[in-house]
């Protein structure tokens, strides 16, 4: 019987010569990443009491939640890992001037097909773009890995997500994942594996996969996987120098769910508060006020998602009672961005550009909301709370949704623009 | 282990960001983590909750991202194990690393309201409502589970083994 990416590539890691749905199995993990949490696996890592790291060659730490540090409590917890990477020779160590980790990963050569990666925040789902089985685990889980090399994992079940028909102008990526996620709700894949098929999936830059398995997360996704193809083996092969084995998935696999999603009548789509899954079309919330239009992110803050909000922007102005932020996703995005012209582009629109990181995605700084404000953001999440007062609202759209409407000062869909 | 205590009651998708705020993923300590354990869902329960109580939810809690002091400070406000109709999956994994009970238990939300006092029994899964005396049946953990709880977590887990 033919098997899944997943049940192919978890086989491998862990030695087997085949596993099921399932089949608990002690998988090898060949890149293990963390970012400003690696702070609490360090200190778990030394309550375990072991001497020396399994394999420091395969940890990767990327500080992006709190860069540069917003409080003295952030700067003493960097400061612990920065200690802990000299100590125990870390070399695949990024301080805060790199970017968001899932950007960074794969843009320093991490993301192998056929490899997997366990990292310490949820969106690692992300790496899947490249043909990876990634998923997320907690702090402790991850001291384990430093110390062992290794995690049990169950053998996931697969959802087989095959689109058909092109995307109309203004709709993107993102607009077919949050109709996705609208369709299977935010658990529709819980301890699932999504594996992504169809023409528009093969025509998508690698950004704008990486949007698709980022956001895979919200539907409660383990691991969500594009297989690779020469698109993928092209970006691996220009940033790592190391040999890899893609996995793709059998013809005859078993999948669990088969799910067909037709892009020729899909309209630009926006997650409502306060649940990614509460998601409606553009046209539908047009005209609510907004206060706040964050483009960026691990999502959606790369050099193509600029290039669709000053293209929205096209000249003009962010309207006078809306604050614009833009967070490239990486140094490597910003200076892209910079020799392309588009942050001298956003600055002239009168936007805030911030240095690469999470920013305020995650409510720790730079750009909070007050009570009752709405913002419309291009990140990944909107819940109750997130980025800031629990009294305020963030609506989840393209980066040209999101720059549209910083342009109109209220929800707007985006101009078709060439 | 047996686990008697008075439930605090939560809804469908509970998330981490209601759980522990991510303002407060600065703080490392448990004991101060514990003051801001479900603020963003219920103002009132850090101040309630007292050691040995158990937290009932509906499907799906745990859901977002994958920090651990969603569980991490659970445990140190108290609660003895979260029983729900059904969890996510990192947010299951960290209870048990770090030694917090968790059980899925279908029909759980129906037979449990806030205030009721629980006894469970993780090894047969046996929840029994002592206030009203309807019971349930929670699904039993895989052994090798319940020996990290038994431990106390993964990390004690391991540096016996």
């Amino acid at each position: 019987m033919g098997k899944t990416m997943a049940e192919k590539i978890l086989a491998r890691a862990a030695g087997v010569r085949s596993v099921s749905p399932g089949d608990l199995l002690d998988v090898i993990p060949d890149v293990a990443m963390s970012h400003e949490n690696a702070g609490l696996v360090s200190k778990s890592f030394k309550e375990i009491g072991v001497s020396k790291l399994f394999d420091p060659d395969r940890i990767v730490i990327i500080f992006d939640h709190r860069v540069p540090a917003e409080s003295e409590k952030t700067a003493e917890g960097h400061k612990t890992v920065r200690e802990f990477v000299k100590k125990y020779k870390i070399k695949n160590f990024f301080d805060i001037n790199t970017g968001i980790c899932h950007q960074v990963l794969p843009e320093q050569g991490f993301c192998r097909p056929g490899e997997v990666i366990v990292g310490t925040d949820s969106h690692t789902t992300t790496h899947g773009a490249f043909g990876v089985f990634s998923t997320g685990i907690g702090a402790t889980e991850m001291a384990a890995v430093w110390a062992t090399g290794k995690l049990w994992m169950m053998v996931p079940e697969t959802i087989k997500v095959v689109t058909e028909g092109k995307f109309s102008p203004g709709v993107f990526s993102k607009d077919l994942i949050l109709h996705l996620i609208g369709l299977l709700r935010a658990d529709g894949a819980d301890y699932k594996a999504i594996e992504f098929f169809g023409d528009a999936i093969d025509e998508m830059s690698i950004a704008s996969r990486m949007v698709v398995t980022n956001l895979s997360m919200e539907m409660g996704a383990k691991a969500a996987m594009i297989p690779p193809d020469q698109k993928t083996f092209d970006f691996v092969k220009t940033v790592s120098g190391k040999p890899f084995q893609a996995v793709l998935p059998d013809s005859d696999a078993k999948y669990c769910r088969t799910v067909d999603l037709d892009l020729n009548l899909l309209a630009p789509q926006i997650a409502c508060p306060h649940a990614v899954d509460n998601v409606k079309t553009v046209k539908e919330l047009a005209g609510t006020p907004i206060q706040q239009a964050l483009l960026g992110s691990c999502t959606n803050g790369r050099v193509e998602d600029l290039e669709e909000g000053v293209k929205q922007l096209a000249g003009r102005k962010v309207h006078p009672e809306v604050r614009m932020l833009v967070i490239p996703a990486s140094w490597k995005v910003y200076r892209q961005a910079l020799d392309k012209g588009l942050i001298a582009a956003f600055i002239d629109a009168g936007a805030v550009v911030l240095n690469p990181g999470c920013g305020p995605c995650l409510g720790a700084h730079q750009g909070l909301l007050a009570p009752g404000e709405r913002c419309i953001s291009s990140t990944n999440r909107n819940f109750q709370g997130r980025m800031g007062s629990t009294q305020a609202e963030i609506y989840l759209a393209s980066p040209a949704t999101v720059a549209a409407s910083a342009v109109a000062g209220k929800i707007a869909l985006p101009e078709v623009r060439s | 282990m047996k686990f008697s205590g008075t439930v605090f009651k939560y809804g469908n998708d509970v998330n981490t960001d209601v759980i522990f705020p991510g303002r407060y993923l600065k703080v490392w300590e448990p004991t101060e983590m514990a003051k801001y354990a479900m603020e963003d869902i219920d103002k009132e329960f850090a101040k309630k909750v007292k050691r040995g109580d158990i937290l009932v939810a509906g499907k799906y809690f745990g859901c977002g991202s994958s920090r651990e002091q969603a569980a991490t400070c659970l445990k140190a406000a108290g609660i003895s194990v979260v029983i729900a109709e059904g969890f996510a999956r990192i947010f299951y994994r960290n209870a048990i690393n770090l030694g917090l009970a968790i059980m899925a238990c279908p029909g759980i939300t129906a037979i449990a309201n806030a205030g009721d006092r629980l006894e469970v029994e993780p090894t047969t899964g046996e929840v029994k409502n002592l206030t009203s005396g309807k019971t349930a049946k929670a699904k039993v953990l895989p052994p090798f589970i319940l020996d990290i709880l038994n431990d106390g977590g993964l990390i004690p887990h391991l540096k016996k083994s």
